[in-house]
């Protein structure tokens, strides 16, 4: 149950992610920040298709995070999750046009492995 | 706030999301300790939760870390943006250590030792390398 969660987080966490990166380069730069521009900003992502989808993936991430948290330490749940980070480059790269370079990838590696140890 | 230096919002916000997302998940943490066991599918039992203060209190905080992580994904890349606030990790073990006496290991202190190495070497890439309108699928 624990690594079905874990699962569930991962795949969810990826594809949250890179559906947020699309919809918001596709909205566009966020320059302003005072309350009236931050409703704005709310109304213009809820018309975002990508935005909400990536909104929805969170949301069941987020639940199985919850569940995940009720049987398992914090040491476990949020290192347990550092496979998103391989997925998450590789699709950076392909569909979001990234310049994954040398420093990236090893930046990656190096926090996905650190992520990986913090559960030992 | 309105004209400020992209270099500038960028730090900014990369240091509102680490910081919201530490305390938002700190918050839950403590809920969920004082909540008590749920495994469901059944959205009653997580309706719950939500009658606790500090989950409520950590919900609260993860939205604003939401919002924060929406705009800064609006100006740097998503490969610049993941590695460099995986340093909450590192908070939230050190928070975990000192607040709610987790045992910190030395494989987690070597686990937290690379974060910081990797976070410095992304931290040196420039922010956006992606097109402005680009990643159509």
């Amino acid at each position: 149950m624990k690594w079905l969660l874990v699962l569930i987080i991962v795949l969810c966490n990826t594809a949250g992610d890179v559906l947020n990166t699309f919809g918001m380069r596709r909205h566009g730069k966020v320059r302003e920040f005072h309350p009236s521009a931050l409703r704005r900003l709310l109304a213009s992502l809820a018309r975002n298709g990508y935005v909400m989808g990536g909104m929805v993936a969170m949301a069941i991430s987020f639940f199985a995070l919850l569940s995940l948290l009720s049987i398992a330490e914090l040491s476990f749940a949020i290192p347990a999750t550092s496979a998103s980070y391989l997925f998450e480059t590789i699709l950076a790269k392909y569909l979001l046009s990234e310049e994954v370079h040398w420093q990236r990838w090893l930046g990656a590696g190096l926090v996905a492995c650190g992520v990986g140890l913090l559960s030992v | 706030m309105e004209r400020a230096r992209p270099e500038f919002l960028i730090r900014a916000l990369t240091v509102a999301v680490i910081v919201f997302n530490v305390s938002g998940n700190y918050f839950l943490d403590v809920g969920m300790r004082s909540v008590g066991e749920i495994v469901s599918l059944s959205p009653l039992d997580y309706l719950r939760v939500f009658g606790n203060a500090w989950v409520v209190s950590g919900v609260l905080l993860l939205l604003i870390w939401l919002l924060c992580q929406l705009s800064l994904l609006s100006w740097a890349d998503l490969t610049y943006v993941l590695p460099i606030t995986s340093v909450s990790y590192v908070l939230t073990a050190v928070a975990g250590a000192l607040f709610l006496k987790e045992h910190v290991s030395a494989a987690r202190w070597l686990g937290v030792s690379l974060i910081v190495t990797g976070v410095m070497v992304v931290g040196r890439t420039c922010p956006r390398t992606a097109p402005e309108k680009a990643g159509r699928p």
